[in-house]
C-alpha cells in the first residue's frame, strides 16, 4: 500500500504532456506498421504478376504459344488443348452451379423458413463450404470416374467443379434475396399473385445482379482449381482437341481432357528451366482471367447497389 | 397470360418440390464424400496387401514410414501428417501476426476510403490460383531462403517446407483477415465509445477492448484459416517434394497428406490397387483433421458473445 503523501508526490511528478504525446506516438506507429502490413499483403500480388510477367514473357507475347499443343520441345509447346479444355469445363461447372445452386438458395431463403430441413441444409452447405478441394476431387474418383463410369472426361470435372462452386452460389443467392424487401412480396402477394409469379416476376429479376456477382466470383476460384482435377485423373498431355459440342455433343461430354492449372502445373514440375518459362506465361494468363472476372464482379455489385436502393 | 387458379396452384406445388430437391443435393453431395471416404478406407483395410484388418489398422497408427507404391509396403500415416502439420504451422507463424494487425488496421483506423481500395484486392487475391502460388514458392521464394541463409552455413534443399509454409501463409491471410474484420464488425460501437470516454487511445481500445470482445470470432478465423493451410494443396504439390519423413526441420523436403494424394492420381492405377485405395485413407485422414478443426470453428463462433 502507497501511502497518501507517497501518492501525492507521484501526481505531482506525473506530466500530463508527456505522457499523451507517448500515447499518441505508440498510436501513430501502429497505424504506420498497419498500413505497411496491408501494403506488404498488396506487394505480395503486385511481386507475383511482375514475377510471372518477366519470366514468361518471351511466350506471353509469342502468338504461336496459343495456338500450339504441348510438344517435347519447350520453344514449340503452347496451350491451345488446356485452354479450350478450360473452356469446356468451365461452361460444365457454371451449369452445375446454376441449375444446383440458384435452386438451393431460393428454397432456403423463400421456402426453407426456420424449418427443420433447411436448417439442416444450411449446416451442410457452411460444413462444404468449408472441404479442401481434393477432397471434392477423391469424391469425383470414387462417384463419377469409376462407379458412375463417366471416365477422366469434361463431364466428370464440370461435375466436380460445379460441386465445387455450390456453396459459394447458394450463400451469394440467398443474400441478394435477402435485400429484397418484405412490402415488395406483400404487394404482390395482395394483387393476386401466387408465390411462383412473385418469384419470376419480382423477385428474381431484382436479385440477378447479385446472383450473377456470387456466381462470377465462384467462377474465378474454380477456374484456377488444380487438385480435384488432378485427382480424378486428368491427362498432362493432349494433343487433340474435343469434338465441337454441335458435331458430337456426347462425344465432346466424354473426351479427355487438359486445363490450364494443369499445364502449367506439368511445366512446373519439370527440371527444364525452359518449361518454367512456360510455366510463367500459362500462370500469368491465369492470373489475368482471374483478375478480369473479379473486376466485371466489383463493377456488377457497385451497379446492383446504384441500381435498387430501397 | 391468364391461367386457371387450379394450373396456378399446380405450379407452385411443383415448384416448391424442385427448389426442395435441388436444396437436397448438397446433402447428397456430403452423404456421398463420406460414403466414398468410408468405403474406400475400409477396402484399404482389409486389402491383402497391408496385411488385412485388423493388422493394417495397427500398421497404419503404428509404422513410421509411409510407401504403400514402394515393393516393400509401409504404412504408417505419421510422415505424412507430420509434413502437413509442420507446413501449417509455418504458415501460422506469417498469418496469425500479419492478419490480426491488417484486420486491427482496417477496421479500427483505416479511413473508409482506404477500405473500400483494399478489401476488392485483397478479395482478388484469394482468386489467384493456388498452383501459380506453388510456381512463385518454388521458384521465387525458395531461391531467395538459398541466398540468405547459405552464406550462414544453412543448407536449403531445392525442396522444403519452408518456402510453401510461408507463401500459404500469405495465401490464407486475406481470407483470414476479413473473418478477423467481421469479427471486430461484431463488436458493438457503445464498447469503443465507453473506451474513448475514458482517455483510452485507439491502439489501447483495439487491443484491450475490441479484441477481447470479439476473442471467440478471432479464433474461430484462426481454426478456418489453419484447416485451409491444411487441406491446401498445389502449392506443396509443387514446392514441398516428394519425401515423406518424421521431421521438424523445415528445409527438408517432406511430403502432405495432399501432396501424397496428387503425386498417386498423377499415375495411372487400377481401382483395386492397393496403391489406389491408400489416397483414400489417407483422404479420409484429411477430412478428419479439417471436419474437427472446422466443427471447433463454428462451435467458438456461436458462442461469440451477442451484445
Amino acid at each position: 500500500m502507497q501511502t497518501r503523501g507517497e501518492v501525492e508526490t507521484r501526481l505531482k511528478e506525473f506530466d500530463i504532456e508527456k505522457y499523451t504525446t507517448s500515447v499518441r506516438r505508440r498510436d501513430a506507429i501502429f497505424e504506420i506498421v498497419g498500413l505497411i502490413a496491408t501494403f506488404l499483403v498488396m506487394l505480395f500480388l503486385f511481386v507475383i504478376s511482375v514475377d510471372l510477367l518477366i519470366d514468361g514473357w518471351v511466350r506471353i507475347k509469342d502468338g504461336s504459344f496459343y495456338t500450339s499443343y504441348p510438344s517435347r520441345f519447350p520453344e514449340e509447346a503452347g496451350i491451345l488443348s488446356s485452354w479450350v479444355g478450360t473452356v469446356y469445363v468451365m461452361a460444365g461447372a457454371i451449369f452445375w452451379a446454376v441449375v444446383l445452386g440458384i435452386p438451393a438458395g431460393i428454397y432456403l431463403e423463400e421456402y426453407g423458413g426456420k424449418g427443420k430441413i433447411a436448417r439442416i441444409i444450411e449446416a451442410n452447405i457452411s460444413n462444404l463450404a468449408a472441404v479442401p478441394s481434393i477432397v471434392y476431387g477423391l469424391l469425383a474418383l470414387g462417384v463419377f470416374v469409376y462407379r458412375f463410369k463417366f471416365g477422366e472426361s469434361i463431364l466428370t470435372a464440370g461435375l466436380t467443379l460445379g460441386l465445387l462452386m455450390l456453396p459459394v452460389v447458394v450463400v451469394s443467392t440467398r443474400e441478394s434475396i435477402r435485400r429484397i424487401p418484405r412490402s415488395i412480396r406483400e404487394a404482390a402477394y395482395a394483387l393476386g399473385a401466387t408465390r411462383w409469379e412473385t418469384l419470376f416476376h419480382h423477385i428474381l429479376p431484382y436479385s440477378l445482379g447479385g446472383i450473377f456477382t456470387g456466381l462470377i466470383i465462384a467462377a474465378s476460384r474454380a477456374i484456377g482449381e488444380t487438385a480435384p482435377l488432378i485427382t480424378i485423373g486428368a491427362l498432362t498431355f493432349i494433343a487433340f482437341l474435343p469434338p465441337a459440342p454441335w458435331e458430337d455433343f456426347w462425344g465432346m461430354l466424354l473426351s479427355p481432357f487438359t486445363v490450364l492449372p494443369i499445364q502449367m502445373y506439368n511445366w512446373v514440375s519439370r527440371p527444364q528451366e525452359a518449361f518454367h518459362t512456360n510455366a510463367a506465361a500459362a500462370g500469368f494468363i491465369l492470373l489475368v482471367i482471374a483478375l478480369l472476372m473479379n473486376s466485371i464482379a466489383f463493377y456488377l455489385r457497385y451497379k446492383v447497389r446504384r441500381k435498387y436502393q430501397w | 397470360m391468364t391461367l386457371s387458379l387450379g394450373a396456378k396452384k399446380a405450379i407452385d406445388v411443383a415448384l416448391f418440390l424442385f427448389l426442395m430437391l435441388m436444396g437436397a443435393v448438397s446433402v447428397f453431395v456430403t452423404f456421398a464424400i463420406v460414403w466414398v471416404l468410408v468405403v474406400d478406407t475400409v477396402r484399404f483395410f482389409t486389402h491383402p496387401e497391408g496385411g488385412g484388418f485388423p493388422i493394417s489398422l495397427i500398421r497404419f497408427f503404428t509404422e513410421t514410414q509411409w510407401t504403400p507404391t514402394f515393393y516393400n509396403k509401409q504404412i504408417g500415416i505419421w510422415p505424412l501428417v507430420n509434413g502437413t502439420f509442420l507446413i501449417a504451422f509455418i504458415s501460422m507463424l506469417v498469418a496469425v501476426p500479419l492478419g490480426i494487425l491488417v484486420a486491427v488496421y482496417l477496421s479500427e483506423y483505416a479511413s473508409w476510403k482506404v477500405r473500400e481500395t483494399v478489401k476488392p484486392w485483397l478479395d482478388f487475391l484469394e482468386a489467384v490460383p493456388t498452383v501459380v502460388y506453388g510456381y512463385f514458392a518454388l521458384l521465387f521464394v525458395t531461391p531467395i531462403l538459398q541466398k540468405v541463409l547459405e552464406p550462414f552455413g544453412i543448407p536449403v534443399e531445392g525442396m522444403n517446407a519452408l518456402s510453401p509454409g510461408i507463401v500459404i501463409g500469405v495465401m490464407i491471410l486475406p481470407y483470414t483477415a476479413s473473418m478477423i474484420e467481421d469479427a471486430f464488425k461484431g463488436v458493438p460501437q457503445y464498447l469503443r465509445e465507453a473506451s474513448y470516454s475514458l482517455g483510452a487511445s485507439k491502439l489501447r481500445t483495439a487491443l484491450l477492448v475490441v479484441l477481447p470482445a470479439a476473442k471467440s470470432g478471432v479464433l474461430s478465423a484462426y481454426l478456418l484459416g489453419f484447416s485451409r493451410a491444411i487441406g491446401e494443396t498445389m502449392v506443396v504439390a509443387v514446392a514441398a517434394g516428394m519425401y515423406p519423413q518424421i521431421t521438424a526441420n523445415p528445409l527438408e523436403p517432406i511430403q502432405t497428406i495432399t501432396g501424397y494424394i496428387v503425386q498417386v492420381a498423377l499415375g495411372d492405377l487400377p481401382f483395386n490397387s492397393f496403391e489406389y485405395l491408400s489416397i483414400f485413407a489417407a483422404g479420409f485422414m484429411l477430412f478428419i483433421i479439417t471436419l474437427i478443426l472446422n466443427s471447433i470453428a463454428v462451435y467458438l463462433k456461436s458462442k461469440a458473445v451477442g451484445y
